[in-house]
């Protein structure tokens, strides 16, 4: 990954200006008088969306994982805009296990029911199969992935989201020393 | 480790996973490889697991920072300047 910082097309740039940019949309629309705590959550969870999409969109190199976050972040704003509060079962596109999403705080922690012949315990490193099911969890699209490709995109996955808390970082401490 | 094949169609091989491994493993601050050498491949993804939690944590943690700020922050005199900061070290 590019890591010169002052590169302006280095995924550090891209996301930094993605985000910011989803930041100010969300600070405009921000009540004139102080927020109730409802209104504060809702801002968690709307920058918490727009620090995931601003990652995943800024990933020019079309990694499976940046498209199964945007795909299912589409789904979840889908979902909202149709019916508010409805809780519902989303089959995914490109992979045969269902996945629940709920509207929690953590939408990462999608319940993957996993089919049988999802276990890929023919593997060689049968060991390695297992411990690979956790990983599936946490690594967006991880469930269709084949090992091979799994360690790849979580490589490429954990360099991202080092980025994405570096980035959150600096704003968060530029900003609460005002 | 054995090298049985089965038919599937993921013929991978011992090196191309080892390669995989090592890389997750030089992502990995605390299994500096200076000071652990080889560590299992189950340890390696093991700590990746606790890693990415850690860091999907963080986001987290952070995106609830930013929404507190954010009722004090003005946004409005943003401009390239700031972003150069933001992205010098």
């Amino acid at each position: 990954m590019d890591s010169q910082h002052l590169n302006p097309s280095s995924l550090k740039s891209r996301f930094t200006a993605r985000f910011l940019r989803a930041l100010i949309k969300i600070n405009a629309q921000k009540p004139i008088s102080s927020s109730s705590p409802r209104e504060i959550f809702q801002r968690y969870r709307r920058i918490k969306v727009a620090a995931d999409k601003s990652m995943a969109y800024s990933v020019r190199s079309r990694r499976t994982w940046s498209r199964a976050t945007l795909w299912k972040l589409r789904s979840q704003s889908r979902r909202r805009l149709a019916s508010s509060g409805r809780r519902s079962s989303i089959k995914t596109r490109t992979t045969t296990t269902t996945t629940i999403t709920t509207t929690s705080t953590n939408h990462r922690a999608a319940i993957v029911e996993k089919t049988s012949h999802e276990k890929e315990n023919k593997e060689d490193h049968v060991g390695l199969a297992v411990q690979a099911e956790e990983l599936r969890e946490l690594v967006p699209g991880g469930e269709s992935m084949d090992l091979c490709n799994l360690l790849d995109e979580t490589a490429h996955y954990i360099k991202c989201l080092t980025t994405q808390v570096q980035v959150m970082k600096k704003i968060a401490n530029l900003y609460s020393l005002e | 480790m054995s090298s049985q094949r089965s038919t599937s169609s993921n013929k991978i091989t011992d090196d191309e996973l080892n390669a995989l491994i090592l890389r997750l493993q030089t992502l990995l601050p605390q299994l500096d490889q200076s000071r652990h050498g080889r560590v299992s491949a189950a340890k390696v993804l093991n700590e990746i697991c606790s890693y990415i939690r850690r860091l999907q944590n963080e986001v987290d943690g952070l995106s609830g920072r930013l929404s507190q700020c954010l009722d004090s922050m003005d946004l409005t005199g943003f401009d390239a300047e700031i972003v150069r900061d933001l992205l010098q070290q």
